[in-house]
């Protein structure tokens, strides 16, 4: 079995902070990979707000995450277990994300041994 | 034991009772290593009770009186055993046993020799069933055919188990004697899983007879309290498993009908549910919520609790989302399953057959009998062919009996 990173965008910070309904839906998304014993990490929330988010560029350059210019962010990931990219694919399909406009990135992840 | 005629009742009583209890006192006094000179000596004790008491009439304190015989024969035994003689003999000469370490059995004794003794059996490199006979035999005085029955297994397999197991407690030779902070801190889980798999074999139990059931549930039970009676061992997860155990247990007599046939949930005659038990639950599950974590028998003993309460509207979705935490800490594939169930208890049955086919848990009986559920609105044929797998899948009488009706009834829908 491969490994698979779903990688999470958003493309407003409202939609960062889900509504009671939002979070049972991706709790309900989660867990219905988690039942087909698919779950390689549940991942985390990466927070997108002042204070939390920096990049460091060449030249000790430090600016304020991504939210300053209007573009989307990353929101978070998890890891899944799939035997063939698509099948990770269809697994990003049912996620509720794309109902905010957001996306998913799926990346196999490399093993080493 | 009708040898034991003249008090018999008295004594089978007090057998049940305090047979266990002696053992582990005395195990506490040689170590685990020699459990089976502590049966035969307790064994022994019996023997002489049924035959002293009945020429001489019952003493004033029976118990005493067992203890006292007891410890009389432990010291005989020690005395004369040179395997004894060996292993302790350095303590055995210069000094009279008695002043050196007088057999006690306070009743707080009592309590941590059994406690000591839950956690000896309950040894981690045991495999689970091993596991479950050894705490059956050593912990509920199971005799091997009773084990037998409950496993609906052969004798000889069940004997095979307990061998295994007591040899590989043998050779771990844990320190029963002294139960250190840190030796419980290291094997709770481990006694924890052990009483909740105890406690299952009952519930789910392969076998129809109702009495062992309830006798494995009961004894599950029993085991857990001892836990509660001692700090270290009374923690959150030991309350919340106790709360399911109780919550569980409630339903027992709901369960099976008088013909022996398994009662589904659904039609359950909630007059027979046991008050009392859900109060316990209840109780023992507000203990267990002390903020201070959730583990899966939280989550088991918090959709128990809804099973338990009046039917309130949003009682599913709060059923489902404890089934995704406890997907999201184990997976399991009862859990996947009853998951998919609560699911469609919240979003109807069509978007349930999405999720549930998607475990693809294609020899599992339980598999199918969801599905079969899930589809008699939209497809009456596949529905029954998914209750016929279920059917050819399962072991289980009862369950056997009940989808064969929900087979006939769909039948009779078609035609």
């Amino acid at each position: 079995m491969k490994e698979f990173a779903l990688i999470f965008r958003l493309n407003d910070i409202a939609d960062f902070k889900p509504t009671p309904e939002q979070v049972q839906e991706r709790i309900n998304w989660l867990a219905g990979i988690a039942a087909q014993n698919k779950l390689a990490d549940k991942g985390n929330s990466l927070l997108p707000f002042p204070g939390s988010a920096k990049t460091v560029k060449n030249g000790n350059t430090v600016t304020d995450g991504p939210y300053t210019e209007i573009k989307e962010f990353i929101a978070g990931y998890v890891v899944v277990k799939a035997e063939t990219i698509d099948e990770a694919v269809e697994m990003a399909k049912d996620n509720p994300i794309f109902k905010l406009n957001g996306n998913v990135e799926i990346r196999e992840i490399l093993k080493r041994d | 034991m009708a040898e034991w005629q003249p008090n018999s009742d008295l004594l089978t009583q007090l057998f049940r009772q305090e047979y266990l209890r002696m053992i582990a006192v005395l195990c506490r006094h040689f170590g685990l290593e020699h459990i089976e000179t502590a049966e035969d000596i307790v064994s022994e004790t019996f023997l002489k009770a049924s035959e002293h008491w009945a020429h001489n009439g019952v003493p004033e304190n029976p118990p005493a009186w067992l203890y006292t015989v007891a410890k009389n024969k432990a010291k005989d035994h020690l005395k004369r055993h040179a395997l004894f003689e060996q292993k302790i003999a350095k303590d055995l000469q210069p000094v009279d046993i008695e002043a050196e370490k007088p057999f006690e059995y306070s009743s707080q004794f009592i309590t941590d020799s059994q406690l000591a003794m839950i956690f000896a059996v309950c040894d981690p490199g045991n495999s689970n069933e091993s596991q479950i006979c050894l705490a059956l035999q050593i912990l509920c005085g199971f005799s091997v055919e009773e084990i037998a029955n409950a496993f609906l297994t052969k004798i000889e397999t069940i004997k095979k188990r307990l061998l295994r197991g007591r040899t590989h407690l043998r050779n771990c030779n844990f320190q029963i004697t002294s139960l250190s902070k840190t030796a419980i801190k290291l094997r709770l889980d481990t006694v924890l899983q052990t009483l909740y798999l105890l406690f299952n074999e009952g519930y789910f139990s392969r076998t129809n007879d109702q009495v062992i059931r309830k006798e494995l549930c009961s004894e599950a039970i029993r085991l857990a309290l001892v836990l509660t009676e001692n700090v270290l061992t009374n923690t959150s997860q030991t309350n919340a498993l106790l709360a399911l155990m109780c919550f569980q247990s409630s339903r027992l007599e709901a369960r099976i009908n008088d013909k022996g046939e398994a009662v589904l949930f659904n039609e359950q005659d909630k007059s027979l549910w046991d008050n009392t038990l859900i109060e316990k639950g209840n109780y023992y599950l507000v203990n267990a919520c002390d903020g201070s974590e959730v583990s899966k028998y939280h989550l088991e003993a918090g959709i128990a609790y809804w099973h338990t309460t009046g039917t309130t509207e949003n009682k599913w979705q709060q059923i489902l989302q404890l089934y995704n935490q406890l997907i999201l800490i184990e997976y399991s594939p009862v859990a996947a399953l009853n998951r998919a169930f609560a699911f469609a208890n919240v979003y109807g049955r069509q978007k349930a057959i999405e999720e549930t086919e998607k475990l693809q848990l294609t020899d599992n009986s339980y598999y199918h009998n969801i599905l079969g559920y899930l589809y008699e609105s939209m497809d009456l044929n596949n529905a029954i062919g998914h209750y016929k797998q279920a059917i050819a899948l399962t072991k289980s009488k009862a369950g056997k009996q009940t989808m064969q009706k929900e087979i006939d009834r769909l039948k009779k829908k078609r035609s």
